[in-house]
């Protein structure tokens, strides 16, 4: 197992996601391929980190301390978003993309 | 009491009067006007004591600027002349005051006007007092604004605000050659007041062409607000104010600043001989078109504004002669002898219950007599009837006209002709006769406080102008006119009076019809042309500079910003994957910007 193994599945991972963003009409999918995305770059980070070895023989921690936070502020995001479609679920009793058009011209 | 204060009461009493009516008794108007006319009683008063205190011998001032190159200091001059002027002013201001009681009884902005009359009288007396240019600059601008108010003050019919903003427009105008004169007079002496500029004209000489320059300046002051030719055509229409305030501000007082002023700055005047040449030329053109024009006006109080002009005109050219007594003294008796007459047409004007054509009157002779009696008065003291006080002034200044030239003398005889002829026309048309309206027949004498005024007026009209009483107020140098002098002046006056007698006796209407004179010589509308041409031309193409050039880059600054808006609106098509694909597009677009380098 190379960086590039991990860098390839990495990719994939967000290629998938960010098709799932482009394609699907349901915002929680959309916002579950986003999540997806976000894994895909943290995935890319570890392996990284796991790859780029200092001279003592240890991994360089920088990308997993990055990836530490990119978990939290997911979270947090996650908590935002999710309270954002319920309220704009009730609202409007859809959770379909293309039923929400009242700021278009 | 200190004396050096009482100037500063003098001046300082209207200013309270009218802080006192627009703060506190705006409401009652019969307290606004015991205030108003207590102040001036005052200035009265303060001012008599001044006339008997010897003159002091140093100037009481305090200083308002002082810079390395500009000293203001805010000072009185007190001196034979300002001694006079202040008696004339406060005398006959305060006649005024008691007799605009009755005058303007009942009408609902009579608080308003006596706070614009002390509010005009004390920026009169601040010129009659200042000791400098900057000083009477102020005050000048002053007496300005409060006529401006005054003549305005039925600002709700047509015509008065028209009036107001004529004579306030075409003030400017002098005004404005009158601040360029002291402007020039400051930069060659680097003073303001009168006495200091006085000191350095004699030590040092100007060039001559800038002291002849900055006199004619000044004397554009005197052109506005003694409404000179060709300035002169706001005093006419200024006659839409109230009475008592033509008798005050367009007779006695403010219309003699121009004088005044002349005569404080006589010394530029007598150091300039070509300044002196345009100034008697301006009073003698003057004095001859308006009495010509007077002789076919038909409402009462025009044709005393156009004497008034005349008068000014004799006054001025006075001074353009050298001749600061002649001016002086005839300024003196032309106040009394003026305020007489316009408060006189006031009771003419209120016992016919607002009409003032002359025409519509007639035969009240017998139904005003005291108003008859008084006017007859100060018609022959106008017209310079011998005894009467205007004949002791007039033949002063006809002596001086004659020290001038042979052709001065003639336009100031044909003006004392004009003058006879037309305020005996005025007087038989009104007076005598039959009435020729129903108002006219139901006329009455004006109430005792405005019968009171026209009385004690009558006095000086009639005394003015005997030595006994004159040598208080102008000293006079023995300068007896010639005997001839006297002879044509009373030719003037008895061809005149008699031609007026001969033609109006008895008439319905105007026998004659002069359309040049009646229309004043169609100055307004020669004027009117004038702005027309110059003016509105260069407005119009400023307006189309500012229409197409400027208007132009606006909307083209507008227009793009808005067409750029409209073709951005096309991105927000209200499909989040849309965004979201234009997003990625940008971020793949940067990335690739970047990498790409």
């Amino acid at each position: 197992m190379n960086l590039n193994d991990y860098l390839a599945v990495s990719g994939l991972l967000f290629a998938i996601g960010f098709a799932g963003v482009m394609l699907r009409r349901n915002i929680i999918i959309i916002f579950m391929c986003l999540e997806l995305m976000l894994n895909a770059a943290n995935l890319s980070l570890v392996a990284f980190s796991r790859f780029h070895v200092s001279a003592a023989g240890l991994p360089d921690y920088n990308g997993q301390m990055l990836v530490f936070f990119i978990i939290t502020v997911a979270a947090a995001e996650v908590a935002v978003g999710l309270a954002v479609i319920v309220s704009l679920y009730r609202a409007r009793r859809t959770t379909h993309v293309e039923d929400i058009t009242s700021m278009k011209f | 009491m200190d004396e050096s204060s009482l100037p500063w009461i003098i001046l300082l009493a209207p200013l309270v009067s009218v802080a006192v009516i627009v703060f506190l008794t705006q409401g009652s108007r019969t307290i606004s006007a015991g205030v108003s006319i207590l102040a001036v009683l005052v200035s009265f008063v303060a001012s008599c004591l001044v006339f008997h205190a010897p003159d002091p011998a140093g100037v009481n001032q305090i200083t308002w600027l002082d810079f390395p190159a500009l000293h203001v200091p805010i000072g009185v001059t007190i001196d034979q002349l300002s001694k006079t002027m202040l008696i004339v002013v406060t005398g006959i201001g305060a006649l005024i005051h008691i007799y605009s009681a009755g005058y303007m009884k009942g009408d609902d902005g009579e608080s308003r006007y006596f706070a614009g009359l002390s509010l005009f009288m004390f920026s009169m007396l601040g010129i009659v007092l200042a000791n400098n240019f900057v000083m009477m600059f102020i005050f000048w601008e002053l007496v300005g604004v409060s006529s401006y108010v005054l003549i305005g003050h039925w600002f709700f019919r047509d015509a008065p605000p028209a009036a107001a903003n004529k004579a306030f427009i075409t003030n400017r105008i002098g005004d404005f050659g009158f601040m360029l004169g002291i402007l020039m007079l400051w930069l060659a002496t680097k003073s303001v007041v009168f006495t200091e500029i006085e000191k350095s004209l004699g030590v040092s000489k100007f060039e001559n062409l800038n002291l002849t320059a900055a006199t004619l300046l000044i004397f554009c002051g005197t052109i506005g607000k003694s409404a000179q030719f060709p300035l002169h055509v706001w005093l006419p229409d200024a006659m839409e104010g109230p009475t008592p305030v033509s008798a005050l501000i367009h007779a006695a007082t403010m219309v003699a600043a121009g004088v005044y002023m002349l005569a404080r700055v006589f010394f530029l005047v007598q150091a300039s001989p070509d300044a002196q040449w345009v100034i008697a030329f301006i009073g003698t053109i003057t004095s001859l078109m308006a009495a010509s024009m007077a002789i076919q006006q038909n409402d009462i109080k025009r044709i005393l504004a156009y004497s008034t002009l005349s008068q000014l005109g004799y006054m001025v050219m006075a001074i353009g002669m050298l001749s600061k007594e002649a001016a002086m003294f005839h300024l003196f008796t032309h106040a009394f002898f003026k305020a007489l007459l316009f408060l006189g047409a006031g009771a003419v004007i209120y016992g016919m219950h607002h009409e003032q054509d002359i025409w519509k009157m007639g035969g009240l002779g017998k139904k005003m007599p005291l108003t008859c009696a008084t006017f007859a008065v100060g018609t022959l003291a106008l017209i310079g009837c011998p005894g009467f006080s205007g004949h002791f002034s007039k033949e002063m200044i006809l002596a001086a006209a004659l020290s001038g030239s042979k052709w001065t003398f003639a336009a100031a005889l044909a003006t004392a002709f004009l003058t006879s002829f037309y305020m005996v026309r005025l007087f038989v048309v009104v007076f005598l006769g039959e009435p020729k309206t129903d108002a006219a027949k139901h006329g009455h004498d004006a109430p005792p406080v405005m019968a009171l005024p026209l009385v004690i007026l009558a006095i000086p009209s009639f005394l003015a102008g005997y030595g006994f009483f004159i040598s208080h107020f102008v000293p006079l140098h023995g300068t007896e006119a010639p005997g001839f002098v006297s002879l044509f002046a009373f030719l003037a006056f008895a061809s005149g009076a008699v031609m007026a007698v001969l033609l109006y006796r008895g008439k319905k209407e105007d026998p004659i019809h002069i359309g040049l004179l009646a229309n004043k010589y169609y100055f307004d509308e020669i004027y009117a042309a004038l702005i027309r041409w110059t003016q509105e031309l260069l407005a119009r193409q400023c307006g189309r500079f500012d229409r197409w050039v400027l208007d132009g880059l606006v909307r083209l600054l507008s227009g793009g910003t808005y067409a750029a808006g409209f073709a951005l609106r096309s991105f927000q098509v209200g499909n989040l994957q849309a965004y979201a694909f234009l997003f990625g597009a940008g971020i793949v677009a940067f990335l690739w910007y970047v990498v790409s380098k």
